[in-house]
C-alpha cells in the first residue's frame, strides 16, 4: 500500500490519503486532522505546511517557499519540514503522489 | 450547564511534534463538550448472533429504526454542533439498505465516517460504493483466527471465510481497516494467530478487547470468563507484540475489569465525553445504558434538539461529574479519574446504578464477585446463549464438551 513505510525527502511530493482530512473546526476553532479513531490539533506551522501538501509540490519547493516567507535559513526549515512529514507520514497521515506515466 | 456548545474548550496539550491528540479533558467536563465522535447504532439487526452482544437484551426491532431522513437529520445536526467523526455501527450498519445513502450524506455535512461491521453482507460493489460516498475508516470484527472457533461464536457458518475476503477488499480499495478482535476463555488461546492475521490482512489497527460484562455477555459469562492465567498470557502476548510491530500494526488493548483492582474510566464518565444513538433514536450515555432500568432517555424523535437531550436531560446528568457519587467514591482521590466506573455493570451486578463499580478494590462487593467469575472461569459450562431478536438461542451442540466427555471416558 502506498500509504505506508514512506521515506520523506527533499524530492517527495507527499499529500494526504482520502482517509486522513485537515479540516477547520468552526465549533472549536481549531485545525484539525481526522483519521481513523483520532482526531489530531496540529499547530500553526503544521498546518502551513500540511496545506502545502497538495501531491504536485515537492518538499524542496514547499522549504523554499517557507525560507522565503520566513526569511529563515534554509537549512534549518528543510530539517524540520522533514522531521515532521516524516513523523506523520509514520503514523500513516501522509502518502507520497505516485508516479504518474501519463 | 448553560454554556454554549460554542463555549467549549478543547485541550491541546503541548504538541512537541507539531501534533496535539485532541481530546476532551477537563475544560470541556466543566462545560461538558460536544463528544468528537458520535456512535450511532442504526439498527440491531444484525446476521450474527455472538453471545457477547453489547446490543441490549431487548433489541430494537426493524419496525422502531429512525427512517433514512431521520437519520440524516440526526447527521446533518451532529455537524451543526461540531461533532467531528461518526461511527455507523449497529448490529449490522450494512442490513440497512440506506447506508451507502446516510454515509454519503455524513460526508455531505462534512463528517469523518467510520463503519464497525462484520462484514458478512459486504459485496465488493457495496463497499466500493461506500468507499466512494466518503467512508474512511473500516473496522471488521473477527471471532477467531480460523472458521471452527469463528464461525462457532458468531453462530453464523461461514461468517470467517467472509470476512477475510472484505478485510481484502478493503485494502484493495486503500481505506484503513482496524481488526477487531473480541477475546474470551474460548478463543484467547488464538490470540497469536489473530495477531499474524491482521498484520497478513495489512490492517492499520487491531483491537483485542476482552468481553466487557453486561447484557449478553453477562448471561454467558460463565461460558466466557478467562481464566487469570488467560489474562496474564494475554498481557504478555499483547505486549511483546506491541514492541514487536511498531510502526506496522498498531494494538489498543482492553483488559477485562473483573481482574483489574481499579475500574475502568467507562465511556471516560458518564455524559463527560461520549453518547450513542440507538436504533429507535433515544439518545444514550452508553451503548449498554438501556439496560439500566428507571431511567428515562430522550429520543430524537421528541420535541428536544440533540444538544438539549446532551446538555439537561435528566438521564445524563444523573451520573455526571462526581456529586452523585456514594462512599467509598465520594471520597476517594481518584474519584475524578475513573469517576466511579461503569454505571452499566454497578446496575447489573449491585442492582443500583448509583453503587461503586464492583471491578474497583475499594467496593464492598469486589471480592464477592471477582471469585464468582474465578470459579465461573475455572467451569465447564461452555455452551453459549446465542443473541437475537427471541430473547436467546442455547448452543445445541458444543462440540467442545463433547470432545472433553469423550476424554473423560464418558
Amino acid at each position: 500500500m502506498a500509504s505506508r513505510n514512506i521515506n520523506v525527502s527533499e524530492t517527495s511530493r507527499p499529500k494526504l490519503p482520502r482517509h486522513t482530512k485537515l479540516k477547520f473546526d468552526e465549533t472549536r476553532q481549531v485545525w484539525v486532522i481526522l483519521a481513523p479513531e483520532r482526531v489530531l490539533a496540529p499547530d500553526d506551522i503544521a498546518v502551513e505546511v500540511l496545506q502545502l501538501c497538495d501531491g504536485v509540490r515537492s518538499v524542496a519547493e514547499m522549504v523554499d517557499q517557507l525560507a522565503e516567507k520566513y526569511a529563515a535559513p534554509r537549512e534549518a526549515i528543510a530539517t524540520d519540514v522533514i522531521a515532521m512529514l516524516q513523523d506523520l507520514a509514520d503514523k500513516g497521515f501522509l502518502t507520497e503522489a505516485r508516479e504518474s506515466t501519463a | 450547564m448553560s454554556d454554549t456548545l460554542a463555549d467549549n474548550k478543547t485541550t491541546t496539550a503541548g504538541p512537541t511534534d507539531g501534533l496535539a491528540v485532541l481530546e476532551q479533558t477537563r475544560s470541556a467536563a466543566e462545560t461538558y463538550g460536544i463528544p468528537l465522535a458520535v456512535l450511532l447504532e442504526v439498527t440491531h439487526r444484525c446476521p450474527l448472533q455472538c453471545p457477547y452482544c453489547s446490543n441490549p437484551v431487548e433489541l430494537d426491532r426493524g419496525s422502531t429504526e429512525l427512517t433514512s431522513d431521520e437519520w440524516k437529520k440526526v447527521l446533518s445536526e451532529l455537524a451543526e454542533l461540531g461533532v467531528l467523526q461518526i461511527h455507523f455501527s449497529g448490529g449490522e450498519p450494512t442490513a440497512r439498505k440506506d447506508i451507502v445513502e446516510l454515509v454519503q450524506h455524513a460526508t455531505d455535512v462534512g463528517l469523518y465516517s467510520n463503519l464497525i461491521t462484520s462484514a458478512v453482507l459486504l459485496t465488493r460493489d457495496k463497499l466500493s460504493a461506500l468507499a466512494d460516498a466518503g467512508l474512511s475508516h473500516v473496522q471488521i470484527s473477527f471471532q477467531g483466527n480460523e472458521p471452527g472457533v469463528a464461525d462457532r461464536v458468531a453462530g453464523l457458518k461461514d461468517a470467517h471465510k467472509k470476512k477475510l475476503e472484505v478485510a481484502k477488499w478493503t485494502r484493495e480499495l486503500e481505506l484503513p481497516l482496524t481488526v477487531n478482535a473480541v477475546m474470551h476463555r474460548q478463543n484467547l488461546h488464538q490470540l497469536t494467530d489473530i495477531i499474524q492475521m491482521a498484520v497478513d490482512l495489512d490492517a492499520d489497527r487491531l483491537e483485542v478487547a476482552n468481553v466487557q460484562y453486561y447484557g449478553w455477555a453477562l448471561k454467558n459469562r460463565a461460558a466466557l470468563m478467562p481464566t487469570i492465567e488467560q489474562i496474564e498470557e494475554t498481557s504478555r502476548i499483547v505486549e511483546e507484540a506491541q514492541v514487536r510491530l511498531k510502526g506496522t500494526l498498531a494494538i489498543d488493548y482492553v483488559v477485562p475489569d473483573y481482574y483489574a483492582l481499579r475500574p475502568k474510566k467507562c465511556m471516560g464518565g458518564w455524559g463527560r465525553q461520549f453518547f450513542n444513538i440507538s436504533p429507535a433514536g433515544k439518545v444514550l450515555p452508553c451503548h449498554a445504558a438501556e439496560s439500566i432500568t428507571g431511567l428515562e432517555f430522550e429520543s430524537v424523535r421528541s420535541n428536544h434538539s440533540i444538544a438539549w437531550i446532551w446538555q439537561n436531560s435528566e438521564a445524563f446528568n444523573r451520573y455526571r461529574g462526581t456529586g452523585w457519587m456514594p462512599e467509598p467514591c465520594k471520597s476517594c482521590e481518584f474519584r475524578e479519574i475513573d469517576y466511579g466506573g461503569c454505571r452499566c455493570q454497578a446496575f447489573a451486578l449491585t442492582g443500583d446504578a448509583g453503587n461503586t463499580d464492583p471491578a474497583c478494590a475499594l467496593s464492598p462487593r469486589h471480592e464477592e464477585i471477582f471469585k464468582q467469575a474465578e470459579r465461573e472461569s475455572a467451569g465447564t459450562q461452555n455452551r453459549f446463549l446465542y443473541r437475537n431478536f427471541a430473547g436467546g438461542t442455547l448452543e445445541t451442540d458444543d462440540p467442545r464438551n463433547e470432545s472433553q466427555d469423550k476424554r473423560n471416558g464418558a
